[in-house]
């Protein structure tokens, strides 16, 4: 299924400056029993967002009014864990086109590309200058250039260059899937299964 | 070109390179399970195309199942709605479905290995990041996302650049009660839940020569926690003992043929891998973690660590252990606990229940514990009743459920409640992993046994003395 086109996005971002943030706090389990892909950004965060009698937890950085946009700012290591796209589909759903960290885990950063949220990491000094930004100005805004592969916080001009493979970065611009190019090579694959016993 | 185990397996499984881009990777066998695929399915609909190999796909239902009264329709609507539509969509695609009360049903990364379904050097896939578990037998597997179950499964590919490679080293001979769990346990300790992120790692070295498969699967199934995707072993006679026979290995002139495949599937002396890093058996001790994630794991008698000596960042470390409500350089031993969870794709195979019995046999269940000892598989609960290792647990006040992920990740009624401690066999310590609240310290089995049996935790090694002592 085809996604959104990304080219450049311009927006202020919501930090979350916590290291290791795994896909069991993104999206847990127990919201994972949808047999289609909606409605998964209400249970962004579920248990960091909400007391257990479904009250907003009035610290956490999502029910703080003076952070929105469409980019999620995380500390080191962010989307470890389960494999679960839901953890992807609830940071889409929620209104996140991007997420930065100066790391991410493979499979989470993967589940990103495969829908249409860029993930875009930075070195921890340029994370770090991030996170003082928004903290200086929570309206603050970076400049995500994904032809440039190069994110700017715009208040400072501060910049650094970003990796994405040709491949990913063609879809994305583009807004195609994997799907349609396998099945475009389909023939090759079939010759590839007749040469390979069960 | 000398080439490393991973190499040989993915470069002959590539089916087109693009430059600047990933592998089309071809996937030999595809495990299917009910949370992470019906928006797959539904993605093939909306396409109107087929599984292009049904016969290389198997389903079964695992991660939302009750595990009691698996006979009765299952209560919660949602879970009970997700079980249909695998079930249906499986049909609709002539995929194997082994559903709940199947004999061939349990955790998906139990039954694999069990009939056979995972063999050495295949590509194996899986919504699920614990698929690392079939690494074991030399075969490169690792967890997908939702999308990447739907390219399997209309195309038999997924599309992935090759990971860096990583051999972990570990030498010498394990001391007593230091079990497969521990030795993984303490690299996750020493290499973070990030130190191999980008990596596939292959175990290599006598501790995992001198395993069993059971004890192999172990590790790799925690492959995934220190980020690596996945973690593999080298076959050797082990592994084809293991699977020899088994109801989807190869029979006859077609496991000569294997067996000669199969026989290639080792490192070259002079492969170069990307990174390598080398441990001494004799460092590892019995593990337990404190904190929550499964980086956070010391030997059993040691103490939490302070602050100021842990990488990463201070407030990060503060906030879990504020979450778990310990303090820095408290003791583990002697803390209470409330629930023990025997099970899971980690630890619910028969020698995990054996392990646990050995240390239960001629005690009791301690009255302050809660226990859940859930066998990974149908064939699973048939062995611990056959050994007669149900009737060690029952007579130690121990009751047996039925197959399933059960509370490792709680989508079931299997739920710890908020506030109280977990020793479990499991994989995650995540916040809220074993339901809302929870707090889940991850050991081996006899750990988990000895919690059991005292109400805290408690080295089993001194109970393994009193034992020898009577």
């Amino acid at each position: 299924m085809a996604y959104d086109k990304f080219n450049i996005l311009t927006s202020s971002a919501v930090p979350l400056p916590i290291e290791n943030v795994d896909t069991d706090q993104i999206i847990p389990a127990r919201f994972l029993k949808a047999t289609e892909r909606k409605g998964f950004g209400d249970n962004l965060f579920r248990d960091w967002r909400y007391n257990s009698d479904d009250t907003p937890k009035e610290q956490f950085v999502l029910n703080n009014p003076i952070y929105s946009g469409k980019i999620l700012v995380g500390g080191k290591n962010f989307g470890s864990g389960s494999s679960r796209e839901h953890a992807a589909w609830a940071v889409y759903d929620y209104g996140f086109r991007c997420v930065v960290s100066s790391f991410f885990a493979d499979i989470f950063r993967g589940n990103c590309l495969n829908i249409g949220v860029l993930p875009v990491q930075v070195s921890p000094e340029f994370l770090d200058k991030i996170f003082k930004a928004i903290e200086a100005d929570p309206k603050t805004e970076l400049e995500i250039n994904l032809p440039e592969q190069k994110i700017t916080i715009l208040a400072t001009g501060e910049s650094e260059s970003f990796d994405i493979n040709d491949y990913k970065k063609g879809n994305m611009l583009n807004g195609f899937d994997d799907i349609d190019y396998l099945l475009n090579i389909q023939k090759d694959i079939e010759k590839y299964a007749e040469s390979t016993p069960l | 070109m000398s080439k490393t185990l991973f190499d040989k397996v993915w470069d002959s499984h590539v089916v087109k390179h693009i430059e600047n881009g990933p592998d089309v990777l071809f996937i030999d066998r595809h495990l299917v399970h009910e949370v992470t695929s019906p928006v797959a399915f539904l993605g093939l609909k909306n396409r109107g195309i087929k599984v292009l190999y049904p016969e290389r796909t198997f389903a079964t239902a695992d991660h939302n199942t009750p595990t009691r009264n698996q006979h009765l329709p299952v209560k919660d609507p949602l879970s009970a709605n997700q079980l249909k539509a695998l079930e249906e969509n499986a049909n609709a695609h002539n995929i194997p479905y082994w559903g709940l009360g199947h004999k061939k049903n349990g955790i998906v990364h139990v039954i694999g290995p069990e009939n056979g379904i995972t063999v050495p050097g295949a590509t194996i896939v899986c919504g699920d990041s614990h698929t690392s578990t079939h690494g074991a037998f030399g075969a490169i597997a690792f967890g997908i996302g939702t999308s990447e179950v739907e390219m399997v499964l209309s195309t038999q590919c997924i599309m992935q650049p090759k990971p860096k490679s990583l051999r972990i080293n570990v030498n010498g001979e394990l001391s007593e009660a230091v079990t497969p769990k521990d030795v993984a346990l303490f690299i996750i300790s020493k290499l973070s839940t990030s130190g191999a992120t980008g990596y596939f790692a292959e175990y290599a070295g006598d501790v995992f020569k001198n395993m069993s498969m059971e004890g192999r699967m172990t590790v790799c199934n925690l492959s995934i926690e220190m980020g690596a995707r996945g973690g593999m072993i080298a076959p050797d006679e082990t592994t084809f003992e293991y699977i020899k026979g088994r109801e989807y290995t190869p029979k006859g002139k077609d496991w000569d043929a294997a067996m000669e495949y199969w026989s290639t599937l080792y490192s070259d002396d002079d492969a170069e891998f990307d990174k390598e890093v080398t441990f001494d058996a004799s460092e590892i001790e019995p593990m337990i973690t404190f904190g929550t994630n499964p980086g956070m794991g010391i030997g059993i008698s040691k103490d939490i660590p302070l602050a100021e000596t842990i990488d990463g960042s201070p407030a990060t470390y503060k906030k879990s252990l504020e979450y778990m409500d310990y303090s820095e350089g408290e003791a583990m031993v002697g803390k209470p606990i409330d629930f023990v969870f025997l099970g899971s794709c980690t630890n619910g195979r028969i020698e995990d229940f054996r392990a646990f019995a050995s240390i239960i046999k001629g005690r009791k269940k301690a009255d302050n514990v809660t226990a859940w000892l859930v066998p990974g598989s149908h064939k699973v609960e048939a062995a611990i009743r056959e050994e007669g290792i149900l009737d060690i647990l029952t007579e130690a006040g121990f009751e047996l459920r039925e197959p399933g992920c059960s509370a490792c990740l709680a989508m079931n009624d299997d739920k710890i409640p908020a506030g109280k401690y977990a020793v479990s066999t499991s994989n995650r310590n995540f916040e809220g992993r074993q339901g809302p609240g929870a707090r889940t310290l991850l050991a081996s089995p006899l750990v988990a046994a000895a919690a059991a049996v005292t109400g805290k935790v408690t080295d089993p090694r001194e109970l393994m003395q009193e034992e020898v002592l009577a």
